[in-house]
């Protein structure tokens, strides 16, 4: 890239009592680039998000925003952010329009002058704009704390958690305007827990209590991805999967959509001997019907692969027999 | 008939001129697992709060459990469970002191509650957190504990409400073989979740658009029936036209 980073952090670290939120967290994001930070709640997200808005101070490493440090900097930096908070930041009481006006207002500046900048989202609210905010759907809030966030023009936008608790078509129509406002040349910087959500991205950090596990293109880290993985149909999901949990040779087996997804332990074994090895067990424990086939990874495959245990758990008794 | 769990029959309620829930018919047998989808807005909340027995219809029938839910809210109340990931336990509550609060609520005596209070904690392996706060334990934790206090009155039909809302992906199939043994041990599940892949785990599914059912069955008829590959990928298709209706202004 010639240009330089968006963000550059270095070492960022937040703890909360004995709690480590944010745990040496290093990244750079590119301008232009659409980011995103996958992983679930507790992961540290709000925390990196606050940090990097100027909204709360690292215990330890640094971080620059559009070339300005987010903490000696943050009166400059915070005219050129856009920022939007997980939880519902608008005021319920207040109307679409009168939540923007406001917005517009403490930035000195008013709907009307920015009108071309939130068009294309402000003109799906606008037929709603005397309703008040608390009377909206999930999807329709979440376009107007995004109008609200870019009222000002920013350099760059930090969106965490935009989409958690909306459903699946509004979340795709949400990244379709992410899609678009990246064709300006914006930065964007967004958190979600939603795996899937990870391929509208141009780069993504996988991150979970507060480590980043990985830093790449969604490609580049499904391919990551060390074994062969399979896919196991088979009618009763819940007896194949016990099963499963009991066979030695297993690395790793768990529900997926309509599937069973397997990893076998004997990394060097070709994959159609593991596929006729997995059906054979099988059958020898009164499971026939099972069709054992390889599998492509998905971003929540390596996620679950890099993760370790969740919360206060041994690997172990996570995905293992 | 003794086999169904639910049985829903043009249900209907409008609030003014506005119609959450448009004539819904649906069965859900005993033992099932039925996932209850439908995009933000959609009515499922209104539905839920009809089935559950807080809200009266304005048209049709339903009953839950056998109870009818016009007159009998109350036996349905002691019949079901209700789980929800913003309302489960009390933060500020050790986790015994939730689980006797639920049991005292449900009328169970002292030696049941106790009594089930160890089983439960004995099958989760969280034997020794009885005395910590809610609000210390892991959110995994919290999640598959809120669930055995729903269930803990032994009811034959329990609710979840985006159970696994913001869990890591493990803890969120760990959550699921939970449900999957509830509902083994015969309990019906009815569930509502926005992660799609989830909806495949589920025995049927309804997908509810602007009021109405417009699609129900098991996840590999519907998909043949549309053919499509994933949930996903019908539920957009479904509810992307009533999209705009999602601002038919109702909060979920």
């Amino acid at each position: 890239m010639s240009e330089s980073p968006a963000v550059v952090a270095q070492g960022l670290t937040k703890r909360y009592e004995a709690t480590v939120a944010l745990d040496d967290a290093s990244f750079s994001i590119g301008t232009g680039e659409l980011f995103g930070f996958i992983g679930p709640d507790g992961a540290g997200k709000t925390t990196l998000f606050r940090i990097l808005a100027t909204l709360l101070l690292p215990d330890a490493g640094q971080a620059h925003v559009l070339g300005s440090d987010v903490v000696k900097d943050l009166w400059t930096l915070r005219r050129q952010l856009g920022y939007m908070p997980g939880r519902f930041s608008l005021y319920p009481d207040l109307s679409v329009e009168e939540n923007l006006r406001f917005f517009a207002s403490v930035f000195g500046t008013t709907i009307e002058r920015e009108y071309a900048q939130i068009a294309p989202i402000y003109s799906q609210l606008e037929p709603f704009k005397a309703r008040r905010a608390s009377a909206l759907s999930g999807g329709m809030k979440q376009k107007l704390a995004l109008c609200c966030a870019l009222v000002h023009r920013p350099q760059l936008l930090l969106l965490d958690e935009p989409t958690t608790g909306v459903d699946a078509v509004s979340r795709r129509e949400f990244w379709d305007v992410l899609a678009n406002l990246k064709t300006t040349g914006l930065t964007i910087v967004v958190s979600t827990p939603y795996m899937d959500e990870a391929n509208r991205c141009d780069r993504v950090a996988l991150i979970q209590r507060g480590h980043i596990l990985a830093i790449d293109t969604p490609t580049a880290i499904t391919a990551s991805f060390d074994r062969p993985l399979f896919a196991i149909r088979a009618p009763d999901r819940y007896r194949t999967l016990r099963a499963l949990r009991d066979y030695a040779n297993a690395n790793s087996v768990y529900p997926f959509g309509e599937t069973l997804h397997f990893t076998d332990a004997r990394a060097s074994l070709p994959p159609d001997a593991i596929a006729r090895d997995v059906e054979a067990y099988l059958n020898d424990h009164g499971i026939s019907d099972a069709k054992v086939s390889p599998t492509e990874p998905t971003i929540e495959d390596t996620f679950i692969a890099r993760m370790g245990a969740p919360e206060g758990e041994e690997r172990e008794h996570a995905v293992h027999g | 008939m003794a086999d169904l769990a639910i049985q829903a029959k043009d249900l209907t309620r409008t609030f003014g001129s506005f119609t959450a829930v448009d004539h819904i018919t649906f069965d859900v047998r005993a033992g099932e697992v039925f996932g209850f989808l439908g995009a933000n807005g959609a009515g499922k909340t209104t539905a839920i709060r009809m089935l559950t027995g807080l809200l009266a219809p304005s048209g049709g029938e339903a009953t839950v459990a056998g109870h009818d839910v016009r007159r009998e809210g109350e036996a349905i109340k002691r019949d079901i469970g209700y789980m929800s990931q913003r309302f489960s336990l009390y933060d500020d509550l050790t986790v015994r002191e939730n689980v006797q609060l639920y049991g005292g609520i449900y009328d169970l005596s002292n030696a049941e509650i106790r009594e089930r209070m160890q089983q439960m904690l004995a099958r989760l392996g969280l034997e020794r957190i009885e005395r910590e706060p809610v609000h210390a334990i892991p959110l995994g934790w919290k999640q598959k504990l809120a669930l055995s206090v729903a269930l803990l009155h032994r009811p034959r039909i329990v609710f979840l409400d985006e159970p696994t809302s913001g869990v890591d992906p493990i803890t969120r199939r760990q959550f699921w073989e939970l449900i999957y043994e509830t509902a083994h041990a015969g309990t019906t599940v009815l569930v509502t979740t926005h992660y799609m892949d989830e909806a495949e785990y589920c025995d049927r599914i309804s997908i509810m658009v602007a009021g109405r059912i417009d699609a129900m069955g098991t996840p590999a008829e519907l998909k043949r029936n549309a053919g499509v590959d994933s949930i996903d990928e019908l539920f957009v298709r479904l509810a992307r036209p009533a999209n705009g209706g999602s601002e038919r202004g109702t909060r979920t």
